[in-house]
């Protein structure tokens, strides 16, 4: 086993509660209730580790964070410790006074999500009347708080004919930074896979788009592009690899290395109610699991781009193949790439209705 | 914010943008610059770039701080400085302090 550096980012996601209903949310897909949430106090503890372990970077994250009480008082911990703090939201909870408290207590950024450029479509999407009107309020109530603002702009077969206007519409809201981000198909968004991806031919006008756009606003507004990867050829470098620099604390303290790790069966992943960060990611086995190299089957063993992409993602390979130590299917070198190829079939010949995220 | 690329020339006076941190990591003994969902690592000559951009002195001010320093040719230092603080500007790194 090579040496392992501390990690970068930690992921606080503090609450899977949620206004919204998004068909293709990254929690799983048995959501965790409140009764089984770390609280403050315990959270105090989490961020106060994190930063003695080397992390420099903190994500509240959720769920929707802003349901939980403690949000202010958990960035002033942040802050205490130097942690630059990022808050990911809905943006349907709260306003100006609450990103006012936010900012005080030592903020850096939001990242706020929007479903579409337009209500109704974004509003069905989000599952929630009203929303989008209560996120464009927000998105101000951020920009008067003197914060800086990214959107993050979640595409699909469903929306993607609109990148333009959405394009326009960050600009619009004073943002600096937008993420086009296609969904990434684990938990909900694989149960909606098929009406969700796009086709071939919406996704290479939509890149033509923001190709454009970032020469022409160069400077003005920074464009985070993320396509789907099943149309890729190589594997995206997931997490930029397992346990090298990300780990995420799920509600109840279970902590691991990216939303869908629990997914995979087999590993153990240990709560911070049990030991400390710092031994989770160094010493449990889930984390040591699929680190570096040594874990590699062919193809990948031999590739050399095996420390750029680290095999692709390790949740994708066990929700295509069954297998989480396979090569990730969507790399055209994989012996399983047929799958990815029958899933873009299918989809392209069906458009089943979206199953909205919900507790069951 | 303003909807006009910040573009970088030798009467510059550039400060590092409110949300952007730089400081030395005792974890890994190095500095460090962050911005929203993004950690930059400065090389050594970044970093000697970085810690005169105080919103007072010029581009021209710091080209000439380092020349003295390194004793190197002040041409060669221009251009990599005012390459390396338009990219920094175009990533949303640097605001104008005036002239």
């Amino acid at each position: 086993m090579p040496a392992v550096d501390p990690p970068l980012a930690l992921l606080a996601e503090l609450t899977h509660r949620c206004p919204l209903a998004c068909p293709y949310c990254s929690n799983p897909v048995e959501l965790e209730r409140a009764s089984a949430e770390l609280s403050g106090g315990e959270w105090q503890r989490v961020l106060s580790e994190a930063a003695a372990l080397g992390v420099l970077q903190v994500h509240f994250s959720g769920g929707e964070p802003m349901v939980r009480r403690e949000l202010g008082t958990l960035i002033a911990e942040a802050a205490a410790h130097g942690l630059y703090s990022n808050l990911i939201t809905s943006g349907a909870l709260g306003g100006e006074r609450e990103i006012a408290a936010f900012a005080e207590a030592g903020l850096r950024h939001v990242q706020l999500s929007l479903q579409d450029h337009e209500a109704s479509n974004a509003d069905r999407i989000a599952g929630l009347a009203g929303a989008f009107e209560r996120k464009v309020k927000f998105a101000a109530a951020v920009r008067a708080a003197g914060l800086p603002l990214t959107l993050n702009m979640v595409v699909h077969r469903q929306n993607l004919d609109g990148v333009a206007e959405m394009i326009d519409m960050a600009q619009s809201l004073g943002a600096r930074r937008v993420e086009i981000a296609h969904v990434q198909y684990y938990a909900w968004a694989l149960e909606n896979r098929a009406a969700l991806l796009p086709t071939r031919a919406q996704l290479d006008e939509a890149t033509r788009v923001v190709e454009a756009a970032r020469e022409r606003l160069k400077g003005v507004l920074a464009i985070d592009y993320v396509v789907p990867d099943y149309y890729g050829v190589r594997p995206k470098s997931c997490m930029n690899g397992w346990g090298r620099q990300f780990l995420n604390v799920m509600p109840s303290g279970t902590v691991v290395p990216c939303h869908a790790a629990q997914t995979i069966p087999g590993l153990t992943f240990p709560s911070v109610r049990e030991t400390s960060l710092a031994n989770i990611w160094y010493r449990s086995d889930a984390f040591n699991r699929f680190r570096g190299t040594d874990w590699m089957p062919e193809p990948c063993r031999d590739c050399d781009r095996r420390e750029i992409d680290w095999g692709g993602c390790r949740c994708q390979a066990l929700a295509l193949t069954g297998d989480a130590s396979r090569t990730d299917p969507v790399c055209a070198l994989s012996p399983d790439h047929a799958l990815v190829e029958a899933a873009l079939s299918e989809a392209n010949a069906s458009s089943p209705p979206l199953i909205y995220r919900a507790y069951r | 914010m303003s909807g006009e690329r910040l573009m970088v020339d030798a009467a510059s006076v550039l400060t590092l943008a409110p949300h952007i941190v730089f400081r030395f990591d005792e974890t890994r003994q190095r500095w460090i610059m962050m911005a929203p969902e993004r950690l930059m690592l400065p090389d050594e000559q970044a970093v000697e770039i970085l810690q005169l951009v105080d919103g007072k002195a010029s581009v021209d001010g710091i080209v000439d701080a380092l020349a003295a320093k390194f004793n190197a040719p002040r041409e060669e230092i221009a251009g990599d400085v005012t390459e390396m603080l338009q990219d920094l500007a175009d990533k949303g790194c640097l605001a104008d302090a005036g002239r």
